[in-house]
């Protein structure tokens, strides 16, 4: 035990401290491991070689591998500074951010919108949004439990933990095709007891870029209505997967057309480069709009002891853009551009590596979408890929699209051909 | 179930919640039309002119954020901008705390500070021995939900004293005194809410012996620095009382009054370890907590408050506002005061002036304030709490004559 020294301790001895009180209260805390995610960009930081490629967390990085600020958001601020006051939002957050964040994910015209039969309530980005509903599940449906697709985003599982929801996971990556392993999928929806609670990601899944078709996702959708299966969709990608918002959310449009009331959790992080604002929403579509007022009033006694009400100005962001029809088609242009480029470098990097005379197929790389390709290294091919090409990415192989440029992609073509050339 | 949708909800048993019953009072003074409406609700300062206050210092420094190019929105790490944690650790307990100097504090960002308290909360149920807090009584009615949920059994030890609507001393000595070994307990830094009763120095120092002998672990909600008594050190007193002793303590503090940043939800939760490495420790396990509740904090607040504080310049110019916010109060106190003796209102209404921060427990009872709001449109928690910033010189009559009736006619 490490005792002070000095006045302190004598301070103690007077006051009449037990050994105890001479230790720390934290002295059992253990470190705890560090988020495999984040980790990667503090490794890369502390990296002095100059060729260094960071492929490691999802954040968008424009040709030059810089971080973008859209041109909306920046004029969308420069609006609402000097302008507006501060006062607390209501606990459900921003009226108005949370109805143009319905449209987007229900439908501009959504029937359902108008007969006011959506629980809505701004949330902390996509993990608040999910967090918030894991409560929820947890509270009024304590006897469920999360299916959850093999692999998706780590933090998934830590969300419905922290949350004390048990989890259960269905088959979704298949790793031989590096593909939609779609019939073990189906089989798992249809072996999981009636009622259950699926976790679905509408669009660009994370980490694996590999989404179900429209066909499947109709007979994913069926076999849902057969089963009385709940499903909640985490869509954190909206516009960034193939450029067309509208097109990104066609598993929603399935779901809703089929008679599902599903759940969903919006993200603006990516498709409006809010990151850092922690800006989305958290949406259940009820049978009538008493039950809509009742479960939002729900969500917000979960959100009060949380954090009372959630933060104003990413919510203002948003707003102001999709009130604003020019704001609106800017942002959707400049969304366009985003998910284009990563389509580019797809392209590119698959051309690079079937130059190369790489053994292996890299038709995944262009099948997939969104912002992550699962690229097939083993964690071994991974680790080499850092310690001698100083490239950083998650263990899993999970590539980020957005970290690589036309300057960087033929060294990474020729990094993971050498790391793979004899597998 | 309709027969429109043939899976059913599968939520359709839920009944709705009550209103929050501090957030409900605005919704309720929201749908008043009279004209001579007073909303004395929730904690929320306002001007003589009865408006919301952005602090000029708040736009000075909104301006040099938004006309910096270089800005980017970027994720902030899970525990928030390290600016912001060392100038917040820094101001809560002085830019000389050895504490610091000795890397012992783990500063986080924190939403505000509900959040600040509620990822201090979650801490000390996973980690921590005793999973007891004890709560003064009365104390801000989110306080027990914050930390019944979080896992840990909520006590309460007695605080406010109806009596001399000052503090029960005796109450809280015996009380804290009869505690658990260990056990948790939650301190106001200053300006109690909802009583604005705080302990003297004195008092202070009593209490800090008490719990340092029972090894009694403190929690400090410090929601109103500086807007106390308009000095920031001053408020600070009784969190740096315990520091300085070497011992250990957690401390969540809230910008939302002081900076008057409310909606973007600014904070930070400190730990004082005995230890630089327990520290480092400590902060890996806030991470984990904090990971799965939203995963990083909201960067616009922490930027302007960072601005602010590393600014000498700005820095002053907020103290010199914050001081400025802090005396309308004072005043406000005073006037009501004043207005309550002409009329002649019976009872010692001479707590007005004594207690402290933005807020005054009047004494009134449920009944009476049902009455005030009923008949002369004023609007404050059925606990008899008023916000003083919701005050002006304009206002306070009505409110004086509203007191004045409720008394007299309502026992």
């Amino acid at each position: 035990m490490a005792f002070r020294t000095g006045i302190s301790r004598r301070m103690m001895i007077r006051s009449g401290f037990g050994l105890r009180s001479m230790s720390s209260w934290w002295g059992s805390v253990e470190p705890a491991a560090k988020d495999p995610i984040l980790g990667v960009t503090e490794a890369f930081l502390a990296d002095p070689s100059p060729d260094k490629v960071n492929v490691g967390v999802g954040a968008y990085r424009d040709d030059n591998g810089k971080p973008v600020v859209l041109e909306c958001v920046r004029e969308a601020e420069r609006r609402i500074a000097g302008r507006l006051n501060m006062e607390y939002l209501p606990m459900g957050g921003s009226v108005n951010m949370v109805e143009e964040t319905l449209k987007l994910a229900y439908g501009e015209n959504s029937e359902f919108i108008k007969d006011k039969r959506i629980a809505a309530v701004q949330a902390l980005s996509g993990t608040g949004a999910c967090r918030l509903f894991a409560d929820f599940q947890k509270r009024f449906r304590p006897d469920s439990q999360i299916y959850i697709p093999v692999p998706t985003w780590a933090n998934h599982h830590n969300i419905w933990r922290d949350a004390q929801v048990p989890q259960r996971t269905f088959h979704y990556y298949h790793p031989e095709t590096k593909g939609l392993d779609f019939a073990s999928l189906m089989d798992d929806v249809k072996n999981a007891p009636n009622g259950s609670f699926f976790l679905l990601h509408a669009c660009a899944h994370n980490p694996t870029g590999v989404d179900p078709s429209e066909e499947q996702w109709k007979e994913i959708s069926y076999q849902f209505k057969v089963k009385g299966h709940f499903a909640f969709f985490d869509m954190a990608y909206q516009g960034f997967a193939s450029g067309d918002p509208e097109r990104d959310a066609k598993s929603i449009k399935i779901f809703l057309e089929d008679g599902h009331l599903i759940g969903i959790a919006q993200s603006y992080a990516k498709n409006m480069g809010l990151y850092g604002q922690r800006v989305g929403c958290l949406s259940l579509l009820c049978e009538d709009e008493k039950q809509a007022v009742a479960v939002k009033s729900q969500l917000q006694q979960i959100a009060r002891p949380m954090y009372s009400n959630p933060p104003v100005h990413g919510a203002l962001i948003v707003s102001t853009i999709l009130g604003d029809p020019e704001l609106k088609k800017l942002w959707l242009k400049e969304v366009k551009v985003m998910a284009d480029r990563i389509i580019g470098m797809r392209t590119a990097l698959r051309e690079n590596l079937e130059k190369l005379g790489s053994p292996l197929s890299w038709e995944h790389i262009t099948n997939q979408i969104g912002m992550f390709c699962y690229s097939g290294l083993t964690p071994e091919q991974v680790d080499r890929m850092t310690n001698e090409f100083h490239i950083y990415m998650t263990r899993n192989g999970r590539i980020s699209m957005a970290g690589i440029t036309t300057g960087n992609v033929t060294y990474l073509a020729n990094a993971i051909h050498e790391v793979t050339k004899s597998a | 179930m309709s027969s429109q949708h043939p899976d059913g909800s599968v939520f359709s048993n839920i009944v709705r919640a009550p209103e929050d019953p501090i957030l409900g009072v605005t919704v309720a003074y929201n749908k008043d039309t009279s004209p001579i409406k007073l909303n004395l609700g929730v904690g929320a300062y306002r001007t003589e002119e009865g408006k919301p206050l952005v602090l000029n210092v708040v736009r000075r420094a909104e301006q040099l954020l938004v006309n910096d190019p270089s800005r980017v929105k970027e994720y902030l790490p899970i525990v928030g901008l390290a600016e912001f944690n060392k100038l917040s650790a820094k101001l809560i307990f002085g830019a000389d705390s050895p504490a610091i100097q000795e890397n012992r504090v783990t500063t986080v960002q924190g939403l505000s500070g509900t959040g600040s308290l509620r990822v201090g909360a979650e801490f000390l149920a996973r980690h921590y021995y005793q999973h007891t807090i004890y709560i003064p009584v009365p104390t801000w009615g989110n306080h027990p939900k914050i930390f019944t949920i979080a896992g840990l059994s909520v006590k309460t030890y007695r605080y406010y004293d109806p009596e001399t609507r000052g503090l029960d001393f005796k109450g809280l000595l015996e009380d804290l005194g009869a505690a658990p070994t260990g056990a948790i307990v939650l301190l106001h830094a200053c300006a109690h809410n909802p009583t604005g009763v705080d302990p003297t120095l004195e008092q202070w120092e009593q209490i800090r012996q008490l719990m340092r002998s029972k090894g009694l672990l403190p929690f400090f909600d410090s929601a109103y620095q500086g807007f106390a008594s308009g000095s920031l050190d001053a408020d600070a007193q009784s969190v740096r009382m315990f520091v300085a002793d070497g011992g250990e303590c957690l401390a969540a503090q809230s910008y939302a009054k002081n900076m008057g940043l409310y909606g973007e939800r600014v904070g930070a939760l400190s730990i004082v370890c005995k230890a630089a490495d327990v520290a480092s420790r400590v902060e890996s396990q806030l991470k984990l907590v904090i990971r799965p509740m939203y995963s990083n904090p909201p960067i616009h607040g922490a930027s302007i408050v960072a601005t602010i504080l590393k600014d000498s310049d700005m820095y002053n110019e907020w103290t010199v506002e914050l001081k400025a916010m802090a005396d309308r109060i004072i005043s406000m106190r005073q006037l009501l005061f004043d207005a309550l003796r002409d009329r002649g209102t019976p009872r010692d209404w001479s707590h007005i002036i004594k207690q402290i921060g933005m807020f005054t427990f009047t004494g009134l009872n449920t009944e009476q304030v049902a009455f005030m709001t009923k008949e002369y449109h004023i609007y404050m928690t059925s606990d008899g709490r008023i916000s003083m910033a919701g005050l002006s010189s304009r206002t306070v009559p009505h409110l004086a004559d509203a007191i004045h009736a409720a008394v007299t006619r309502i026992p």
